[in-house]
């Protein structure tokens, strides 16, 4: 097996078995998502009005909290300076646990968006197409977080420093994500070009995160 | 003497004290003809005497983005050529950027509500200077975190040139998207519609602020030098009582 595919199944691995596994962030998103309507208002027009919007800052949320399992563990346990010095290059290893992280913890909030969709009245269209353009973001959203967690990988109290630097550059993804799923649903717009628009962000990031990340480890960790 | 001199700590101070008298009288210079013109400026026929704010609105707007401009090239010096005062440099020229941002956004906010009928808008061109300014804080945020200047120097610069991907967005987004904000009128292609009585008023207060700039840049450069030097001091001083 690949030195990649032994990485990504070592990280899979890692996050199902590990500390509540990936499944935390699903939790979390349940939880925001249920949070909602509390403050919100149980007006059940309202909710499918805002679905969309709700869905997505809890997707988004919940990726942003479980970012930084991304380096954290590894650096703590000298993994990451073994990953760093090996023959592979950092860059691809870097995309590798992205890969990995994306698959452990943005699928499963894919899954979870059918049920949450219920709670806040969406019907069956609305919430699939939610859950498309989720699954054209959330890797955007994985991998431009992978850079934060990469700068923040070395302070001890850098949660809340990478939240401040992931959520600007995330900012584009929830507009055109939740632009894409307004115009399904509702919409006189087209859905196309904002949705392509995300697929653009996410092959971006594929490109940019892995180089960023990996200067930002190499500089952080002489 | 050449340009690497300059990346003498020593020499750069000397050589910024000498520049800094002459650095100041011509930004004072420069803004009392500039202020002066503004106010000799006539009244706009739509908007009266409210269009002056884009004396002091566009010059500041213009210049968030070019010091995030100066920050990348000073990123690129620390992360391509490990130049030695490129991270003092991108250090230094952070909180002022943001200051500037801040009084782009506060100018724009006060000119918006006559004109426009309100404080804020959502649209494209005031969101993605909004998202520039959350960057500053960020960037100022990262250089804070990291106890060894040199180390968050490098972790900031990688930041700095990924955020450099907002200036081409904040600069086209009145075009891309359908905004509240105005086109540009002045770097556009077939030249600048402004007519001749405001356009030269705001490219004399352009000018004075690249040199406030300028001004207090170096300025922060020579403070940062000297905080460092500082720092190592005390270090070597606890080191010394320790030993």
């Amino acid at each position: 097996m690949s030195a990649l595919g032994a990485l990504m199944t070592r990280d899979i691995r890692i996050a199902t078995r590990v500390g509540g596994g990936a499944l935390i962030g699903v939790l979390f998103f349940l939880t925001v998502v249920v949070l909602m309507p509390f403050a919100v208002g149980p007006d059940l027009k309202l909710l499918a009005r805002l679905g969309p919007a709700l869905l997505w800052l809890g997707a988004l949320l919940a990726s942003l909290l479980t970012l930084d399992r991304l380096f954290m563990a590894d650096h703590d346990d000298g993994s990451l300076d073994l990953i760093a010095m090996a023959r592979t290059p950092l860059e691809l290893a870097c995309a590798a646990k992205a890969l990995a992280h994306w698959l452990s913890a943005g699928l499963p909030l894919i899954v979870a968006t059918p049920v949450l969709g219920l709670l806040l009245n969406l019907d069956m269209a609305a919430t699939s197409a939610v859950a498309l353009t989720l699954l054209a973001g959330t890797p955007a959203l994985t991998f431009t977080g992978m850079i934060g967690a990469a700068l923040a990988v070395a302070l001890r109290r850098g949660g809340l420093l990478l939240a401040v630097l992931v959520l600007p550059l995330s900012i584009p993804v929830l507009i055109f994500g939740v632009a894409a799923s307004e115009a399904a649903i509702t919409g006189p717009g087209s859905f196309g070009a904002p949705f392509a628009i995300l697929c653009a962000l996410s092959l971006t990031s594929f490109v940019v995160g892995p180089f960023a990340a990996a200067a930002s480890l190499r500089h952080g960790l002489d | 003497m050449t340009l690497i001199d300059l990346a003498n700590p020593t020499k750069f101070l000397a050589l910024t004290a000498r520049l800094m008298p002459w650095l100041v009288a011509a930004t004072a210079l420069l803004f009392a003809i500039g202020l002066f013109q503004c106010a000799a400026a006539p009244d706009d026929y739509q908007q009266g005497a409210t269009v002056k704010i884009m004396f002091i609105h566009v010059p500041n707007a213009w210049l968030s983005m070019f010091v995030w401009a100066v920050m990348s090239a000073a990123a690129l010096g620390t992360l391509v050529w490990r130049h030695p005062l490129a991270d003092v440099a991108a250090k230094a020229a952070a909180p002022i950027g943001a200051s500037f941002t801040f009084l782009a956004l506060v100018t724009g906010s006060l000119w918006g509500r006559p004109m426009w009928g309100t404080y804020w808008q959502w649209d494209a061109r005031l969101t993605s200077v909004l998202i520039l300014f959350l960057m500053y804080l960020g960037l100022m945020a990262l250089w804070r975190a990291v106890e060894d200047p040199s180390r968050a120097a490098r972790a900031a610069a990688v930041l700095t040139l990924v955020g450099a991907i907002n200036l081409p967005i904040i600069k086209f987004s009145v075009d891309w998207w359908n905004t509240l904000h105005q086109p540009a009128s002045v770097f556009r292609v077939g030249g600048p519609t402004l007519d001749r009585a405001f356009l030269i008023p705001l490219l004399v207060m352009a000018v004075a602020f690249t040199l406030l700039f300028v001004t207090l840049h170096l300025a922060a450069m020579r403070n940062e030098i000297l905080r460092r030097r500082v720092r190592s001091l005390q270090m070597l001083q606890a080191g010394q009582k320790a030993a």
